[in-house]
């Protein structure tokens, strides 16, 4: 790109509805304030001053109902998993998941004997993006939030199979 | 008042009682049968030489079904005085299929001994006769089985998902699944 003053008079922006709707997602992801063990200390530590989540739009809301992604931050027991589940059935489409550390990825150190561990909180949401560590920096946590970026930047939807059908229709009557 | 002293004085207050010494290690255990938990502490809790006042902690230990027992420790502190004491109760441990071995509350002697009690219910099953409200603590309501056992089987699922590493992920739960 060229240097250019931005003197905001005139310019234009040629994009399509597809990449706004994308970029507007990715601009502003909320995530579900919720942590459930030593992982939720880095990911406070991640919105907290030093690393700022605030400068990349993510701010953590109250409530599953405000939420576009939710961060499984810990380990994941039987107990929880219910509630868990819960939580994100609650959420808005469109909705992320993002699994923050060994635990919530795999069962983590319970893999074998840890009988009250959910080995992987994939086996009850789908997740889109895994961070691994035990548990992760800050910095890994962002890591994962630009990857789950990057997916949406590229994310194409595609058009409801009526729609299309619709459409097929009129163009063959018109 | 040392160990030896506090062994006299309950062996005084209860003759009839079949109570041993364990001095060999650095903490002397008093070992008493399982039926008198509870009036033993109590004679602690109140006796004026005693005033075991402070429950710190309750251990319980599966011996596996090899041995077929179970312990129970008590370790307990009198404040006023600055003495402690362990006790020690061995029982027989139940098999699959026949009720948990029983064994006398204390929780009204010391409030602390409640969620002691209810966590060597949930996580050991042991089953406090006359206790208030012996309920799991830490698992879920609906848990099988209790898990610090020897010869604990984790369950094959629970509410649908697979426990085991290998079994890896569960199939689709059925509409009617309770998600509560």
């Amino acid at each position: 790109m060229s240097e250019r003053i931005k003197t905001g008079d005139g310019g234009i922006i040629l994009t399509n509805a597809e990449d706004l709707m994308n970029w507007a997602r990715l601009s502003s992801l909320w995530p579900m304030g919720f942590g459930l063990a030593c992982c939720a200390i880095e990911m406070m530590a991640a919105y907290a001053s030093n690393y700022d989540l605030e400068r990349f739009g993510i701010m953590p809301r109250p409530s599953p109902r405000q939420s576009d992604v939710m961060i499984v931050a810990g380990t994941v027991t039987f107990k929880m998993a219910d509630r868990i589940r819960r939580l994100y059935e609650q959420m808005p489409e469109p909705r992320y998941v993002i699994s923050m550390g060994s635990c919530s990825n795999c069962g983590g150190p319970y893999w074998e004997h840890g009988y009250h561990v959910v080995k992987g909180v994939d086996r009850i949401i789908p997740v889109d993006v895994y961070v691994p560590g035990c548990p992760p920096r800050p910095e890994a946590l962002i890591g994962g939030f630009m990857k789950l970026q990057d997916k949406i930047r590229k994310t194409h939807t595609p058009a409801p199979k009526l729609f299309l059908e619709m459409e097929a229709s009129q163009t063959v009557t018109a | 008042m040392n160990f030896q002293e506090i062994t006299a004085l309950i062996s005084s207050q209860f003759p009839d009682l079949h109570i041993n010494a364990d001095t060999k290690g650095p903490q002397p255990i008093l070992i008493i049968p399982v039926e008198s938990v509870a009036a033993v502490c109590s004679f602690l809790y109140t006796n004026e030489n005693l005033y075991f006042d402070f429950l710190a902690c309750i251990t319980s230990i599966d011996n596996g079904p090899g041995l077929g027992t179970m312990e129970l420790i008590y370790n307990m502190t009198s404040i006023p005085y600055g003495i402690d004491l362990t006790l020690k109760t061995i029982f027989p441990r139940n098999t699959p299929g026949t009720p948990l071995p029983s064994v006398p509350t204390v929780s009204h002697i010391w409030r602390t001994a409640d969620w002691h009690e209810r966590e060597a219910y949930d996580l050991m099953g042991i089953h406090f006769v006359g206790h208030p409200d012996l309920r799991r603590i830490l698992l879920p309501e609906d848990w099988e089985g209790h898990p610090l056992r020897r010869d604990y089987d984790v369950q094959e699922r629970y509410h649908g998902i697979y426990v085991r590493y290998e079994d890896g992920t569960a199939a689709p739960l059925p509409d009617n699944e309770d998600r509560a």
